[in-house]
């Protein structure tokens, strides 16, 4: 525990702030760099030495650029462009802020109130702002301009209005998840009331959606309140707009392009920076997106080892693990999950791999065939060798024939591996088709078969069964064999019976045992109890922070464990028949661990 | 008070099944079918059974997050449904809530301080100096240090997170404790040291728990009777020792037989 703590301040430093991560992204920046330019500009307006931007001066109209004391030239009543321009930049950003805050406080409201209410209330609420959106939204801001008749305050509220649905939604959206977690439940039952549970426990968890929503809507705000100015119901003369210096500027457009060109580049640049860094605030923002969950893995791990092991190696063991050693890229820091872990599996052996949660053992399963998502992965040291070949030298195409056809994997929840939206068979058929040169039907009635071998009854009708459409045993099964698909060497079970009941758990681990002993499947068993492993492993390793503490004969480790943390961990497994003397039994155990 | 913490009668929870707007009935889902037990003083009363027995159901009603559909539930010698009516603060302080995923019930955006600030202030209405106390001696009780307060729950394992949600249940010294998996999502380890924390508590504070589970062996290492749900139904209410030695219904001997052992090493 102590440990967890004294780590802690370790890897805060090496993972990147929020500014930098903001600055790390070169368009992101650029935006920001842009955009800072030019609010700086429309900020110092008044300070700056330019003329009056509503001076007319008629003898002196549509000067060109660069023309004696109008950098910008002059427009159709010879008011200084320049001027006009950052004057009108500086209406437009304040109407697109302002419209962007609007909608998001009164967007945000609803959606929050429509989402922690649900029932009628969010009934109610939405399908009015389903209406809003029925409308084509510059119908609507126009109808809105038109009620209330044509000036920028009146624009302002059109686009504000009509943004409202996109906060609504958004915010609905997550407030509805959000709703249903147990802290909000925990919350209520400390005696808090739903206002105070929407305000202080929901909001702060919603506010990086209204954030992300705000810093990719406000450009297009900027662009409808141009749009709505370049139709003349917008900002109304002599006051300069970007929209309506368009607007105005479009008659002229083969005499003097340039009065329309310039307030069009402005409008592109402004909206254009925006984009960009919105886009990168929300990258920034978005927890998953920080942790580079979401940038596309590799399909094999990054392999940068210090030393390569020899291609080849006699063996009769069908699977060698020798000094496995993999890391995850944490900022700047690498910090190694399994460290130099060596294990040889026979055929027809089983082996389990326990440890507890954070121990490595699954990242040391996928390991074996280059399967841990990269970034944040790296292999940086030791062999793989399967038939007395080493794997990790594989070219990515030998690495991918390997998978499936001689090691198949079988994970935890079979609910999210499997994809819900095809039928069981399809699955199975497509793991048979990735492998066998067969026709669809062959795969098909294959599919059946193998449903039969795992033991679904029916398995004629259930093979387009959905997955949600069975229970957890069985989705498990379907699992199992597709696993069994191409006749793999090792099957690699990740905690294959975690997520079932126990009467479902007994069952799946005997068909397991049973497929073992028909096949002579070397079978590797990852899980975290004791009990499953003492049920069918013949040997088993015991993990602890990515390194192997001890390893053996599963009868003898168990009656006889030689390291203090595997008679510990023994000791902490309750037994049926102990009763209440287990608490008895391990109190001395922990009896020095209090502070 | 009467001698009994809780004492249920016949209680129904249907989801589902409601009239909609074209006349048909929606699909109703029973999750509890007709339950009956009481929760004696200073005892622990453990529910087992897998996962759709309404175990937890029947958890959620107790502490008022779901309304029985028919059926009476007594807490503390009052009728539920009456406490309920006096409002969210009395019911908090007659009866807490342990989650089973200890992080998920733990605001990822406040600090422990504020977790722990808001049962001592809306369901104990001390003063500030006071609630500071307070927050360290439950901190204390849980066995976490005093430096806890300022973290955000993600900084803590899943053993420290439960210490936590514990130390929030009885912030609200409520002296009926519903715990809802408590241990399940926790390494054997940490699962061991958390029944420990459990025991010691109940000693200390004169608590009653009620106390749910899947898992038989921890069931019978800490409680003192054990029911077994099936299906919505109770269909075997015992002491621990009967139970486990002899049990009566072919479902718990099911039970019992499916639960891996360690001496039956492979063969």
């Amino acid at each position: 525990m102590t440990e967890a703590l004294a780590t802690k301040p370790q890897v805060s430093t090496a993972r990147l702030s929020s500014w930098a991560l903001l600055l790390n992204n070169r368009l992101a920046a650029a935006g920001l760099v842009i955009l800072g330019i030019i609010c700086l500009l429309a900020i110092l307006a008044p300070l700056l030495p330019i003329p009056n931007p509503n001076a007319t001066n008629p003898p002196n109209r549509l000067q060109p650029v660069f023309s004696d004391g109008h950098w910008l030239g002059t427009d159709h009543l010879g008011r200084d462009i320049l001027a006009r321009l950052i004057w009108g930049t500086r209406v437009s950003i304040a109407v697109g802020l302002s419209a962007t805050a609007i909608a998001a406080l009164v967007g945000s409201l609803i959606g929050l109130v429509a989402g922690y209410a649900r029932g009628r209330v969010d009934n109610l609420l939405m399908r009015g702002i389903d209406m809003l959106m029925a409308f084509p939204y510059i119908l609507l801001a126009l109808a809105i301009v038109a009620v209330l008749g044509p000036s920028l305050i009146n624009a302002l509220y059109a686009i504000a209005v009509v943004n409202i649905p996109f906060f609504a939604r958004n915010v609905r959206g997550v407030t509805v998840g959000l709703a249903n977690r147990e802290f909000v439940d925990a919350a209520r039952l400390s005696g808090k009331s739903h206002t105070a549970i929407l305000f202080t426990e929901v909001l702060p968890n919603v506010a990086p959606v209204i954030v992300i929503t705000m810093s990719t809507t406000v450009g297009w705000m900027i662009l409808e309140t141009a749009g709505l100015s370049f139709l003349g119901l917008g900002a109304q003369p002599p006051q300069a707009d970007l929209g309506s210096m368009l607007g105005e500027g479009r008659r002229l457009l083969f005499n003097a392009p340039h009065v329309s060109i310039i307030p069009g580049l402005m409008i592109f640049a402004l909206v254009m920076s925006i984009n960009l860094l919105g886009d990168g605030v929300r990258d920034v923002l978005d927890p998953r997106l920080r942790a580079g969950d979401l940038t596309r893995p590799r399909s094999v791990t990054n392999i940068k080892r210090d030393t390569i092991p020899p291609k080849t190696m006699q063996s009769s063991d069908i699977l060698v693990v020798d000094q496995l050693e993999t890391s995850f890229q944490r900022g700047r820091a690498t910090i190694p999950a399994v460290n130099k872990v060596s294990f040889s599996l026979k055929k027809g052996e089983c082996m389990g791999l326990i440890g507890e949660s954070g121990s490595g053992k699954s990242v040391t399963a996928l390991s074996l065939l280059g399967l841990v998502a990269s970034p944040p992965g790296v292999i940086t040291h030791g062999g793989v060798y399967i038939d007395g070949e080493e794997v990790l030298s594989k070219t990515e195409h030998g690495l991918r024939a390997l998978r499936g056809a001689k090691v198949a994997y079988v994970f935890q929840d079979p609910l999210t591996t499997l994809h819900p939206l095809f039928r069981v068979g399809d699955q199975i058929a497509e793991a048979i088709l990735a492998h066998q040169p067969l026709s669809r039907d062959a795969a098909h009635s294959r599919a059946i078969e193998l449903m039969e071998q795992v033991g679904i009854r029916d398995a004629k009708e259930r093979v387009s069964a959905y997955p949600h459409e069975m229970s957890g045993g069985q989705r498990q099964r379907i699992g199992i064999a597709m696993a069994l698909a191409n006749d793999p060497d090792i099957i690699i079970a990740d905690e294959p019976t975690t997520a079932l009941d126990v009467t479902v758990q007994a069952k799946i681990l005997d068909l397991l045992q049973d497929l073992r002993r028909e096949r002579g499947l070397a079978l590797l068993l990852i899980t975290h109890d004791f009990g499953v492993v003492a049920q069918v492993c013949d040997k088993v390793a015991v993990m602890k922070d990515g390194e192997i503490v001890e390893s053996g004969e599963t009868k003898t480790l168990l009656k006889n464990p030689q390291h203090s943390y595997t008679k510990k961990l023994i000791a902490c497994v309750p037994e049926l028949g102990q009763g209440k003397a287990f608490l008895e039994t391990v109190r001395p155990l922990f009896a020095e661990a209090k502070p | 008070m009467s001698a009994n913490a809780i004492v249920v009668k016949d209680l129904v929870k249907t989801f589902g099944g409601k009239r909609t707007l074209f006349g048909g009935t929606s699909h109703a889902v029973h999750a509890v079918r007709g339950v009956s037990f009481d929760l004696k003083q200073n005892e622990t009363l453990a529910i087992v059974g897998e996962s759709g027995s309404g175990k937890s159901t029947i958890a959620r009603m107790l502490v008022g997050l779901e309304t029985p559909t028919s059926g009476t539930m007594e807490i503390g010698g009052e009728d539920a449904a009456a406490l309920r009516a006096k409002g969210s603060r009395i019911f908090g302080r007659m009866v807490q809530y342990v989650f089973q995923d200890p992080v998920a019930s733990l605001n990822p955006r406040k600090t422990i301080n504020d977790i722990l600030d808001i049962p001592l202030k809306l369901l104990r209405e001390y003063p500030r100096e006071k609630r500071q106390a307070r927050k360290r001696e439950l901190l204390d009780a849980v066995q976490m240090p005093a430096d806890t307060l300022e973290r955000y729950p993600h900084e803590f394992s899943g053993g420290q997170a439960q210490r936590i949600a514990i130390a929030r249940a009885l912030a609200a010294e409520a002296k009926i404790m519903v715990l809802d998996e408590p241990v399940s999502a926790l390494d054997v380890s940490v699962q061991a040291q958390v029944l420990l924390l459990l025991d010691d508590l109940k000693r200390e504070f004169d608590l009653s728990y009620l106390f749910i589970s899947h898992d038989l062996a921890v069931v019978e290492s800490v409680s003192d009777r054990v029911a077994v749900m099936y299906l919505g139904e109770m269909v075997e209410l015992d002491t621990a020792a009967k139970l486990f030695h002899s049990p009566s219904h072919d479902y718990t001997r099911e039970l019992i037989a499916s639960a891996p052992r360690l001496e039956s090493a492979a063969s």
